[in-house]
């Protein structure tokens, strides 16, 4: 019941969403939406309610599974991918892979400066 | 096939939704099978092996992408419940979040920005139609946000589709690599790179690498999922004006 519960609250904020996102004309998908009014449900209430939890571990930990009729799409689309192999390729695997190295190494230096400007404003605090 | 209950049986399993569900499930979890057997290797994301199988699959029976998507569709509507349950993570880390929140901050619109902008003008540079660049932009946001966007910019949603898997494989695939090879190895930053650039796909692998970098993770495809619907179609607007 717990996991019914959850499924269906799920579906409700994504419901809300998506009939909030074309009432107002908001650039976002109705999803991420409702991804945002559930967190701010959480931050409200203080807590996660447990059927939310329970229901989010269960979609959460197959992900990958829910990628794959997507990933099966490719075989309508072979021969497009055919005639501009070469630019979708490249840009495919070098921009993931400078996305990938920026990111962390932007990540990585500004933790470093936040870090020590916290622990420097703490002490002067002291 | 010269006997006709069996060829009246294989007109109804090819259009009912049945045979596709089934077909999809039953791929991933041998692909999942064989992805244990390789002891968690990357190369053997049950993601690529699945897609492949099914590909293989449908091209012998000669069933078209239409009538497995009759089945498969069940699987792919729960993308649209799994990005709302992405609030759960992100609330359950939000106090780790909020300690290095300026630092996420940056990596993340720079990130998106760098991911939607890299993709467009690696394209354009290479030649890829305007639909190519378009349905590119979008690709390391997660799926039914990233069709979301594709279509509202000029892709083609569905190749968009096959882009994010694409990416999310190569990053779920080379990212330990690649943070080893630059020497990375706080896995809050290892996670949120992951995250940006590899989505959904990318935050599977990192939750096998440690729970840390899993929560990371989810933080920053939450997130950029988020940053990537308000950044990428006023940055190709941009694009647009500037080349």
């Amino acid at each position: 019941m717990q996991f019914l519960n959850g499924i269906t609250l799920l579906l409700v904020y994504q419901l809300a969403g998506e009939i909030i996102v074309r009432l107002l004309g908001l650039p976002i998908p109705g999803p991420v939406l409702g991804m945002v009014m559930l967190f701010v449900t959480m931050m409200i209430r203080g807590r996660a309610a447990e059927s939310v939890e329970q229901a989010s571990i269960a979609l959460l930990s197959h992900l990958s599974l829910l990628f794959v009729p997507a990933g099966v799409g490719m075989m309508t689309h072979f021969g497009r991918i055919a005639e501009e192999w070469l630019p979708i390729t490249l840009a495919l695997l070098f921009s993931t892979v400078i996305t990938m190295v920026a990111t962390a190494l932007i990540m990585q230096q500004t933790s470093r400066w936040f870090v020590k400007l916290s622990a420097a404003q703490g002490q002067s605090h002291e | 096939m010269n006997n006709p209950g069996l060829q009246d049986i294989w007109v109804y399993l090819s259009e009912t939704p049945l045979l596709g569900l089934t077909v999809t499930l039953a791929a991933y979890g041998l692909a999942y099978r064989l992805y244990l057997k390789a002891k968690g290797s990357p190369l053997a994301n049950p993601v690529i092996t699945s897609v492949a199988m099914l590909i293989a699959l449908l091209l012998a029976s000669g069933i078209s992408y239409d009538d497995y998507f009759a089945g498969g569709q069940f699987v792919h509507f729960l993308l649209g419940p799994a990005t709302v349950a992405l609030a759960v993570p992100l609330y359950q880390q939000f106090s780790r979040l909020r300690q290095l929140w300026l630092p996420v901050l940056v990596s993340l619109i720079c990130g998106v920005g760098i991911a939607a902008g890299s993709s467009v003008f690696l394209a354009r540079l290479l030649g890829g139609s305007l639909e190519i660049q378009m349905s590119l932009a979008p690709k390391s946001a997660t799926a039914p946000v990233a069709m979301g966007i594709s279509e509202k910019i000029g892709g083609l949603p569905s190749l968009t589709a096959v882009l994010v898997v694409a990416t999310g494989i190569i990053g779920a695939v080379l990212g330990t690599k690649l943070f080893e090879w630059i020497g990375v190895k706080d896995d809050a930053v290892k996670g949120i790179a992951m995250g940006v650039s590899a989505h959904g796909i990318g935050t599977a692998r990192a939750f096998q690498v440690s729970s840390r970098m899993g929560a990371f993770s989810g933080l920053a495809m939450a997130l950029s999922a988020f940053a990537t619907a308000l950044i990428v179609p006023w940055m190709v607007d941009w694009i647009e004006v500037l080349f």
